[in-house]
């Protein structure tokens, strides 16, 4: 025990010594911050010794702490738990029927019951967070599927934003007609943009992304005779119902209840398209790009079927958004928006579809409801984000896929 | 069936094929040999088009094909088995194979081919809903192969198919490639450094030096020759 003991103290003395050089930084780096203050008036300076021995404590403790965790994740690692706990129980939900199907039905059950047990501003939040949840499961196609970093993702949104916005301003097309050809429209930019940067990869195709992402928003900020520039377009028509008149609370209900539906038809189509031949050529091909070339298989056609079936959601949501707000311009369409819901998908484990509902429900919800910290908003979600790469790189939930075989006769079971 | 007239290939500003010329006939194993860095599997991946050639012609069954693009030139029958197996690690052993079948829509034949591959190799057969990246190499070998013929290939061009592999695990996969040409008189190239075994199965043969053909013959002559002996086989 005695030889057991000695080199953890050494190992805990020599943390506690880096800890303690990482906090005198601190002190030393925040001093002018948050020990000096001065006061303008009567010329003299107030020194608040306290503030010192609190950013020296508390950065002692997180380099600590942060310390410890990383030790933890090497040891991990080192022992390479490959069927962890959350495997297995992903598992077993997966192969027992009667808990995925049970714990649906309630999922389903609270959904459908959602807007009469919570307010209307509850409501609106939370379709605002299904609009996400959408974004991001399109968005899952093109860089959790594809492996295609598209950091332009919300060029699509606002494709299918403005199209029904001018739609109805100009010809007083409805929500419902306007909503396939949204889609569409953003999957033919999809293709547009697809084809100049399909022989791009990793960054290069990031920043060209990025770039197509703020022409868009350029574009619809100054093409004043297109676009009524950045006063946006306000009066947009809310979905219809068969001529209903609703109130502005009914028509909350509605829209929830149709978001509710457009979400469930996309994660049947993504989780379809996922275990389509289709979508394991995306995975292969983010693989392996010379081994599926040596397989047939049509590398730009590929890429850009991704790019365009990853946009067409970007488009209905637009759509919906337009149809939700009554108003949009081109604020809504910033790098934020696309970086928001790339935010979603990574966090949430790429390509996994519970995964990325689990992200958009946090990322989108937490703000909402914390909005006491909205100012630091984006600094916990930066640190959030490094949190997450570090311990859990990939994801919350990864996914874990569903297998696919032929199924075979038992008794030609062939042995070794 | 294939014929390959003055082929140049570059990467960049390399030149890696320099006038190249080769035939295979119908139902012919045929293999390359070479050194390290001769262009072997320039010359394979220049005739699936994935590094077109600059200069030159390649005929296949009297088509042109040396303009075509990959997917084009494999919906022919030219099928290539990469150097390093190049396994899709995240799909499993029946999606890898699936994938070899990626444009054929005949889902009766796709089973078929799939009960003969898991006969060809039982490993794989136990193996199949294991992942690729988790297959031993002659395991991962032997998926490549398999892959490579679940599009019913009428080329089938093979990239040191034994490299890095145990010797019993050599033999093995030599004893299935003569299987394949036989059994369903698939013309096969076999690109190899282990020219021993290759000449061994192969009715003919091409020594290729730093981006040329220096030599060609029936197998059974090159095994015999001095110059072969001293420079590829180590005697
Ligand atoms: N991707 C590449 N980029 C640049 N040069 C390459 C590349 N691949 C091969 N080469 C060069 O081309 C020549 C032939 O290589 P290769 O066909 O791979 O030889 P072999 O298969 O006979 O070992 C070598 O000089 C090699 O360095
Ligand atoms: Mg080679």
């Amino acid at each position: 025990m005695k030889t057991d003991w000695k080199p953890l103290m050494q190992r805990v003395s020599s943390e506690m010594i880096k800890s303690i050089v990482v906090s005198l930084w601190f002190v030393f780096l925040t001093f002018p911050l948050m020990v000096m203050k001065i006061r303008p008036l009567d010329q003299t300076i107030e020194w608040r010794w306290m503030n010192l021995v609190y950013v020296g404590v508390g950065a002692f403790f997180l380099s600590f702490v942060w310390r410890y965790l990383m030790a933890r994740k090497e040891r991990g690692s080192e022992k390479d738990e490959g069927d962890s706990w959350q495997k297995r129980i992903g598992m077993k939900i997966r192969s027992d029927k009667r808990i995925s199907v049970s714990g649906l039905i309630g999922v389903g059950i609270f959904v459908l019951i959602f807007p009469f047990l919570f307010s209307s501003y509850q409501t609106s939040i939370m379709i605002t967070a299904l609009m996400y949840v959408m974004l991001g499961l399109g968005l899952n196609i093109v860089v959790g599927l594809a492996g295609l970093l598209d950091l332009g993702y919300v060029a699509f949104y606002a494709v299918g934003a403005y199209f029904y916005a001018l739609m109805n301003h100009h010809f007083g097309i409805g929500f419902w007609a306007a909503l396939p050809f949204a889609g569409g429209l953003a999957a033919v930019f999809g293709i547009l943009l697809g084809f100049p940067v399909l022989r791009l990869k990793g960054d290069y195709l990031a920043i060209v992304t990025l770039g197509f992402g703020e022409i868009i928003r350029l574009i619809l900020e100054n093409w004043n005779e297109l676009s009524y520039g950045p006063s946006g377009i306000a009066g947009i028509s809310r979905p219809g119902f068969f001529g209903f008149e609703f109130t502005l609370q009914q028509h909350t209900v509605y829209l929830f209840y149709i978001m509710v539906a457009l979400v469930a038809l996309t994660t049947i189509v993504v989780s379809r398209l996922r275990n389509s031949r289709i979508g394991r050529a995306w995975i292969a091909l983010r693989e392996d790009e010379v081994a599926c070339q040596a397989m047939g298989i049509d590398k730009t056609r590929t890429k850009l079927t991704a790019f365009a079936l990853g946009a067409t959601w970007a488009g209905f949501v637009g759509c919906i958004f337009a149809a939700k707000t009554t108003f949009i311009n081109p604020a809504s369409f910033t790098f934020m928006e696309s970086a928001m819901i790339l935010s979603i998908v990574v966090l949430g484990g790429m390509g996994s579809i519970v995964g990325v509902m689990v992200g958009a429900l946090v990322l989108i919800l937490l703000p909402e409801y914390l909005r006491a910290f909205s100012e630091y908003r984006m600094l916990a979600f930066g640190a959030s984000m490094v949190i997450i790469m570090v311990f859990r790189p990939q994801g919350i939930i990864s996914g874990i896929r569903q297998r696919y075989e032929f199924r075979k006769q038992p008794q030609q079971e062939v042995s070794p | 069936m294939l014929k390959v007239k003055n082929l140049h290939s570059y990467y960049g500003g390399i030149h890696a094929l320099k006038s190249v010329s080769l035939e295979l006939s119908q139902g012919e194993i045929v293999t390359l040999i070479g050194a390290n860095g001769a262009g072997k599997s320039t010359t394979l991946m220049s005739i699936c088009g994935i590094v077109p050639p600059r200069y030159g012609e390649i005929f296949f069954m009297g088509q042109p094909i040396h303009h075509m693009s990959p997917d084009k030139i494999f919906a022919l029958g030219i099928v290539q088995v990469p150097e390093g197996r190049r396994i899709f690690a995240d799909l499993t052993v029946t999606e890898n194979l699936d994938m070899g079948a990626y444009l054929r829509n005949d889902k009766a034949g796709i089973r078929k081919d799939m009960e003969y591959i898991f006969n060809l190799f039982p490993r794989l057969a136990e193996r199949r809903r294991q992942l690729g990246g988790t297959l031993s190499g002659g395991e991962q070998q032997m998926l490549a192969i398999s892959r490579g013929l679940m599009s019913r290939p009428k080329l089938l061009l093979l990239d040191e198919p034994s490299l890095g592999l145990a010797p019993v695990l050599v033999q093995l996969i030599f004893e299935t490639i003569q299987k394949i040409n036989q059994e369903n008189k698939t013309t096969i190239f076999l690109v190899e450094q282990n020219a021993n075994m290759s000449l061994r199965i192969a009715h003919r043969g091409y020594v290729m030096e730093s981006g040329v053909i220096a030599l060609e013959d029936t197998a059974a002559n090159l095994l015999k020759s001095e110059k072969v002996k001293a420079a590829y086989l180590g005697l």
